[in-house]
């Protein structure tokens, strides 16, 4: 088992033929991924690659290629129309890599996803990647191993080098989860959690926050009351300034609130392994497992 | 983005909430102009900066006469406020106030909808407010299909007016708001203080709004209000470079890939006893260019003392950053010592390059973050 993607995802690619979306195709379908379809408008008929069947809508995609997955990676002006769409052709999951969709838009998608049952991952996130047996998105294969560790992440390439201690000193994962980095996202770090506590296959959680928000704070009290698994905790942005973005839209401490201080200190009440930085990510880890 | 005072007030005054007339001054002439043509009341001074907390660092005057208000302005112009310099002033009839409230909407990241805050208590800092008695707000998630709702507006605006006839002119007011805030893509809007004056009239005396930086690109109207003097050069050079940068103190430049890793090293330096100079993320892209940019941003910097790069190639290739940083370095001669780390896609081309360039590569993070931090001590 694994969370979210398996090896029953079916993988329906928008923007398949644009430069993210292409190469990124390629390195899920040389990842094992199943890519059934992609769709860019006007160019359906076509095969990407000589392999993947092109459409001009989700909605041919989903009918002739039975895909339960998509991943977006159209450009932000049109990510938000992307993910409707994706929603609307009945996609139960649909992963948002795109970064700088407004937030305002985000507002009108979310209720249009909730009436529909879909769950979104993202956007502004490197996706999500199951060792050995799927990836949707963009989160370099080659440094992650199989194993029993999940990893739930704001970050990108943050995460990355978390995943890369782990995978060099023996630890592999069973499932990364990046949730993303804006304000207003479709999966929280409770949903994953939750999804890693009831995943057999999954024996500990590493939680990596950053500044912003109070979804780490919710996520803590969740642990405490919900979780017997172990979690490590990272949070980033100890040294940032006040009512400044750090690079993601929703890292920015307002006020007094949303610090690292604030999440670190809530992590451990809630008996959360706190790491000080990347590198503690393993002997924290050791010791509890 | 944040936008000025006088900004917001225009844009709530086309979606047709009561705003007194004001205008606004770069000159002392100017402001002595205004005031002389708002009649023979007494006007209010005030500068035009992004902080809050302008009328105690003396920022807001009163003028009882056009002469004054040329006598105000003439001291607020130039002055400092929390960093900013102030190169406007918006001259406005002194108000006649009989109360004072505050109406605002968020986009609360819970709720994951915009909300509407209504507090009795105007003129004040909300998050302040928030903080210590949050019973005083009264809050109302609004369902973004819907919008906010005749009854629910004047359900809020009832908490704060006795009067019905204000009650209602409050509520039209909350809903042009939240028009508003939808048209022009705000992350905050407020009104602060929305008074009433003597003869009953309901109007917003100063407004706040901040835009999503996610909404410029399909706002162009929206993003020619950005004022770049209210920012320092160093970032406004990076936004038009394609780079995220924030000046910090610090002595120890960084330059990473990704906003978390970013972050991280921030957090790296200081954990090892160095103090970052800056935030800057280069983005997932391998632009060599984006170096180079990168690295005169950063140097532009006089209180850097040492250079850190991390890369951790997923996307980005290590060896194209390296390539950058080779042609950066050929073009302008580093003056501070550089460390870098780089590891993951073509880190082993990366090194090469970079070996042969003469330059130390590392692939630990903290190695390469406790070098930095001891070389900055070092210059």
């Amino acid at each position: 088992m694994s969370v979210f993607i398996d090896q029953q995802t079916r993988l329906v690619v928008q923007g398949i033929t644009g430069r993210d979306g292409s190469f990124h195709t390629r390195q899920m379908i040389g990842y094992g991924t199943k890519v059934v379809a992609g769709v860019t408008p006007g160019k359906g008929g076509q095969l990407f690659d000589s392999v993947v069947p092109v459409f001009d809508t989700v909605a041919d995609a989903v009918r002739e290629t039975q895909a339960n997955t998509a991943v977006i990676y159209v450009p932000a002006a049109v990510a938000a129309s992307a993910i409707f769409e994706a929603a609307d052709a009945g996609v139960p999951l649909i992963v948002c890599i795109t970064e700088g969709i407004a937030v305002l838009d985000m507002t009108r998608v979310l209720p249009y996803l909730h009436e529909r049952g879909a769950r979104l991952i993202g956007p502004n996130c490197p996706g999500l990647i199951s060792p050995a047996r799927s990836k949707v998105g963009i989160i370099p294969g080659n440094i992650c191993r199989p194993g029993r560790v999940g990893v739930v992440s704001r970050s990108g390439t943050l995460t990355y080098e978390i995943v890369h201690q782990l995978s060099t000193q023996g630890l592999g994962q069973s499932t990364c989860v990046g949730i993303g980095g804006d304000p207003l996202i479709g999966t929280n770090f409770i949903h994953c959690l939750s999804a890693f506590q009831a995943d057999t296959e999954t024996d500990a959680v590493v939680m990596i926050g950053e500044i912003g928000g109070t979804d780490e704070q919710q996520a803590a009290d969740f642990v405490q009351q919900a979780m017997t698994k172990p979690v490590i905790g990272f949070i980033a942005g100890q040294t940032a300034p006040p009512g400044r973005r750090m690079g993601h839209a929703g890292a920015i401490i307002s006020g007094s609130s949303g610090t690292a201080a604030e999440k670190m200190a809530a992590f451990a009440r809630a008996g959360i392994a706190v790491m000080k930085r990347p590198a503690d990510v393993v002997p924290l880890l050791k010791e509890r497992l | 983005m944040n936008l000025h005072e006088y900004q917001a007030r225009d844009i709530l005054r086309r979606h047709g909430i009561p705003v007194p007339p004001g205008e606004v001054a770069t000159t002392t002439d100017e402001a002595r102009a205004i005031a002389a043509r708002l009649g023979p009341g007494p006007v209010v001074v005030k500068a035009q900066v992004h902080a809050g907390g302008r009328g105690k660092a003396g920022g807001v005057k009163l003028a009882a006469n056009p002469a004054e208000a040329a006598a105000h302005a003439a001291k607020i112009l130039g002055m400092t406020i929390k960093g900013f310099t102030v190169h406007r002033v918006l001259v406005a009839p002194a108000a006649d106030i009989a109360s004072e409230s505050y109406v605002g909407i968020i986009v609360d990241r819970t709720s994951q909808r915009p909300v509407l805050m209504v507090s009795a208590a105007g003129g004040i800092d909300i998050e302040e407010v928030a903080a210590r008695t949050p019973e005083k707000i009264h809050r109302l998630a609004v369902d973004p299909r819907y919008g906010l709702l005749a009854h629910q507006a004047l359900g809020l605006a009832l908490k704060v007016h006795r009067d019905i006839a204000q009650a209602r002119a409050t509520a039209d007011i909350m809903q042009r708001l939240y028009a508003a805030f939808y048209a022009v893509g705000a992350s905050l809007a407020e009104i602060n203080p929305l008074v009433t004056t003597r003869d009953g009239a309901v109007a917003a005396l100063d407004a706040k709004i901040v835009i999503d930086d996610n909404e410029l690109d399909r706002r162009p109207e929206i993003a020619a209000l950005r004022d770049t003097s209210a920012e320092a050069p160093s970032e406004v050079a990076a936004r038009e470079a394609g780079l995220t940068f924030i000046k910090l103190d610090g002595a120890v430049g960084c330059c990473v890939n990704g906003a978390g890793l970013a972050m991280a090293t921030m957090d790296l330096v200081k954990y090892y006893g160095g103090a970052p100079a800056n935030f800057l993320d280069i983005g997932g892209s391998s632009n060599p260019q984006k170096v180079v940019s990168a690295l005169q941003i950063i140097t532009a910097d006089a209180s850097v003392r040492a250079i850190l790069f991390n890369i951790f190639g997923g996307i980005t290739r290590c060896d194209d950053v390296a390539t950058g940083i080779v042609q950066a370095t050929r073009a302008f001669p580093l003056q501070v010592p550089l460390v870098i780390r780089l590891t993951g896609t073509n880190e082993e081309l990366a090194v090469q390059i970079l070996t042969q360039a003469g330059f130390p590569a590392l692939t630990d993070m903290d190695e390469a973050v406790k070098q930095a931090v001891a070389q900055a001590k070092a210059a």
